[in-house]
């Protein structure tokens, strides 16, 4: 269809709020581990694609990361030519089923949509879950790779960033290999994300095409230990590295009591659950040695994820404790919400200072504090502070730390050379993501500190472009439709 | 996937496996451990690199069945193999130059003392060595002990053989016979580093002990199995898993080894009521 002949759409002619996204009912969902949204039907993302007016300058590409070409792929389900729409974000972005899904949309690409200044914004990450389903289940993958062209790089770690970095070398004729650390690859989108919010199956698919591009993934390697960077880059032929190991350092308060049995990091907690399934225990091996009475310290995405998986783990009350308020909370506001309508109960403006135990080594209550906002800190929020007096005893056997995590040091001790920035986290170069060491590039949360998805591909995709420059390769050519922001 | 390439049953509970794992036992130093993982939700479990042969490319491990996982591994035999091992885990030893070393090893624990007795002894110490086990029939690897100590002592709970009692009678007499012990390193249960710390503290003699709390990645990402070691937390998988034994919580560490008991326990009853079951096939 030529544009001329649509007929043009304003923001007076379409549909004023989102196409409610269809979900699993609160008190079913939380009682069992499928996912929570069930996703576009095809109507359904029609009727949503319509909403887009197509702007001259749209607002949204440059709310996204990684600059999709979000109203063309949206003209192209119009159009009702899915394939084409994925082929379009897939030239920028190559896990679209898993950013829809978990993407902060609101404070990204729909935050600067235009129709959101006046009605809702289009539900561009929704459309974008419709179209990544569809090549899923299609099985429509990206280009193959190109001939190897004799050129070798090493990923280690395997979340967004590096399979991301991997995929763009891999369809220059880059050789890649991926060394993972534990027995799975994925990253946090494998032991950190649950089930419930991001089904596994989704992520394995991803890396089955992954390998289908010629991509080598090699997992229990923890490289630091198994292998040095100095021996891949010397010893194991790697022109170049790229390290994507995530900031998956957990970080407790320091208070007394937190030694006691029952005090997980979320790390910790989720991993049990979502690696290693503790959720079918005892069929599975891994426990979780968890109570009843679950309190979970912080309002970030990962302290939801830990209230709402201890929800579905049969705990009887799960409290979210907080020192900001709602307001200021990390967390997606999708996700709170979903917690409160699985009956999280939060405690904004408190946080603990003193965790008791009992006779047996485990926790029987946590002393909290209440507090107040006082002025902006450095991050721009209200900096909150304690009210004398206000302590109070929380009845807990369960406390579950969600409040961030640092750069684990592993590698950085075995890499000699490789500068650090004064918070531990890699110190790149922002054109090309180099770290100190030349051929070892870095991105992700390794050297933000914990971000999200979409940021860390953001960084895989520029490194990759980099590397392919440091090895003297022309990058191939983008898609003619591709249009940065 | 990781071939078993030898397999010896040291005792009802103990067993030894050696891995085909040439890369592993390449960066393998004394100290050192590994996890394994086997089959479909399978836990990971780590365990300590007991020897390595970096010229035949394999690595052994001795293991002891306390519960599901390690009952459970006991049934791979030779030729078969692992799912998943990764490592080599935690900080090297590294070895002061020492004259005179005890080293003293509980049960299970005699295996990991082994490869840093061989190291003291290559360094040049003289070494007098303590092993303790519950009776004459669970021992094991006493030669490779003779082999490489100046002087060895066996305990023995039951008095089968050697000495009658725990492994911290001889340690008093050994201290007391040899004012100039500059170390001592203790590797065995908790409650055993506990006891042979109770001996040592007391002369403010060096220990070194290798704790064992429960892990889960073994990388540094989950905080798991985190000590407490002189007021400061630390995560044994990346900090340790050796540590100045006389700054060691050893309270926190028996409690923290007990918190998941009932899920544990469940685990190895589904285990038992599986294997008492008619087989179906094979
Ligand atoms: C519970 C939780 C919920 C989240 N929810 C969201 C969300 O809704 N939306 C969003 O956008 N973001 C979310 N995030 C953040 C997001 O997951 C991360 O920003 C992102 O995964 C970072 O990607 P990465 O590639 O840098 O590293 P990671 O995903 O952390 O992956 C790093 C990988 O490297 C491996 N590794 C580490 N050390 C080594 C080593 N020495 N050798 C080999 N391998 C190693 C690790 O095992 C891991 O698999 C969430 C995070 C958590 C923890
Ligand atoms: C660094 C280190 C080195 C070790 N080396 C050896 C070794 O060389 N040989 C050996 O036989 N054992 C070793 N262990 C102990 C071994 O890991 C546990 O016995 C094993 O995990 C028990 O698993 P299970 O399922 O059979 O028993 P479970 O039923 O899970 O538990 C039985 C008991 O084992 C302990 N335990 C449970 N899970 C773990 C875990 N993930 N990590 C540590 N302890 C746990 C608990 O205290 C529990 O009471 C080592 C442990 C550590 C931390
Ligand atoms: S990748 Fe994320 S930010 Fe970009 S368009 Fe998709 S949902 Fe929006
Ligand atoms: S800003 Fe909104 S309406 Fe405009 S093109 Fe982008 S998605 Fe469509
Ligand atoms: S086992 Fe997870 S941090 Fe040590």
């Amino acid at each position: 269809m030529e544009a001329s002949t649509r007929p043009k759409k304003t923001i007076k002619t379409i549909a004023k709020s989102k196409t409610a996204m269809p979900e699993q009912d609160p008190a079913v969902r939380a009682r069992n581990w499928s996912e929570v949204t069930l996703g576009y039907t095809e109507d359904q993302a029609l009727a949503e694609a319509a909403r887009c007016i197509q702007c001259k300058k749209p607002g949204c590409i440059a709310g996204c990361p990684v600059a999709i070409n979000i109203p063309g792929f949206i003209r192209a389900i119009e159009d009702r030519d899915f394939h084409k729409a994925y082929d379009i974000v897939a030239a920028d972005n190559v896990l679209p089923a898993i950013c829809g899904r978990v993407c902060p949309q609101e404070t990204q690409c729909e935050a600067l949509c235009i129709v959101g200044n006046k009605l809702d914004p289009v539900g561009i990450g929704r459309l974008e879950r419709f179209v990544g389903d569809l090549a899923l289940r299609n099985g429509w993958s990206l280009a193959g790779p190109a001939r190897h062209n004799g050129h070798k790089a090493a990923m280690i770690g395997s979340g967004p960033a590096s399979i991301t970095c991997a995929v763009d070398l891999a369809r220059a004729g880059v050789e890649v290999t991926i060394y993972e650390a534990l027995h799975t690859a994925g990253g946090v989108l494998k032991y950190g994300i649950p089930e419930f919010r991001l089904p596994k199956k989704l992520i394995d698919r991803e890396l089955e095409a992954l390998k289908g591009l010629g991509v080598r993934v090699v997992t229990n390697a923890v490289i630091g230990r198994l292998y040095t960077i100095p021996q891949l880059m010397q010893e194991m032929g790697y022109e170049t590295a790229f390290i994507g190991v995530g900031a998956g350092y957990p970080n407790l308060m320091g208070i007394p009591g937190e030694g006691l049995n029952g005090i997980f990091s979320a790390n910790e907690y989720l991993t049990r659950v979502n690696l290693m399934r503790a959720y079918q225990h005892p069929q599975t091996d891994t426990p979780t040695g968890m109570g009843k009475k679950v309190a979970v310290i912080g309002a970030g995405n990962t302290a939801m994820d830990a209230c709402r998986v201890s929800i579905r783990m049969g705990a009887e009350n799960v409290y979210c404790v907080y020192r900001r308020t709602k307001k200021e909370s990390p967390a997606r506001a999708e996700e709170v919400q979903h917690a409160e309508e699985e009956g999280v109960k939060f405690n904004w403006l408190t946080t603990p200072v003193r965790i008791l135990g009992d006779e047996r080594g485990w926790v029987r209550a946590m002393e909290c504090i209440r507090m107040e906002l006082g002025e902006p800190d450095a991050s721009g929020r209200a900096r909150p502070v304690p009210v004398p007096g206000s302590e109070f005893l929380f009845e807990v056997d369960t406390i579950v730390y969600a409040i961030g995590t640092s750069a684990n040091p592993l590698l950085a001790h075995t890499t000699p050379g490789l500068k650090l920035n004064q918070r531990g986290y890699i110190d790149v170069s922002p054109e090309t993501q180099m770290t100190s060491i030349p051929g070892v590039f870095a991105g992700g949360d390794i050297v933000t500190g914990g971000a999200t998805v979409i940021l860390a591909m953001g960084a895989g995709r520029k490194a990759a472009h980099a590397m392919l420059q440091y090895m003297g390769i022309e990058a191939t050519a983008e898609p003619a439709h591709h249009a940065k922001g | 996937m990781f071939k078993i390439v030898k397999r010896e049953q040291f005792s009802p509970v103990t067993y030894l496996w050696k891995l085909e794992a040439p890369d592993i036992a390449k960066a393998a130093r004394p100290g050192h451990f590994v996890i394994v993982r086997h089959g479909d939700g399978g836990e990971r479990v780590p365990l300590t690199i007991a020897d390595f042969d970096r010229a035949a490319g394999t690595i052994t491990l001795v293991i002891q069945a306390v519960g599901k996982t390690t009952t459970a591994l006991m049934g791979l035999q030779e030729g078969e193999y692992l799912d998943d091992l990764a490592g080599p885990l935690g900080h090297a030893r590294h070895f002061d130059q020492v004259k005179k070393v005890v080293c003293v090893g509980g049960g299970l624990g005699v295996a990991p003392t082994y490869p840093q007795l061989r190291q003291y002894k290559q360094n040049g110490a003289y070494t007098i060595s303590i092993v303790g086990f519950r009776s004459k029939d669970l021992m094991f690897w006493i030669d490779r002990f003779q082999t490489e100590s100046d002087e060895l002592i066996i305990a023995t709970d039951d008095g089968s053989t050697g000495v009658k009692g725990l492994v911290t009678g001889p340690l008093q007499e050994v201290l007391d016979r040899n004012p100039d012990i500059d170390e001592v390193l203790a590797i065995g249960p908790a409650i055993m580093m506990k006891a042979c710390v109770a001996v040592t503290k007391p002369r403010n003699i060096k220990t070194i002990v290798s704790l064992n709390p429960i892990m889960v990645d073994g990388t540094g990402m989950c905080g798991g199995c985190r000590v407490t070691v002189g007021g400061k937390m630390a995560f044994a998988c990346v900090d340790g898993p050796e540590f100045d034994g006389l700054q060691v919580d050893f309270d926190e560490l028996l409690a923290r080894a007990k918190r998941f008991d009932p899920a544990e326990r469940e685990s190895m009853r589904l285990l038992h009521e599986r294997c008492h079951l008619p087989r179906q096939s094979s």
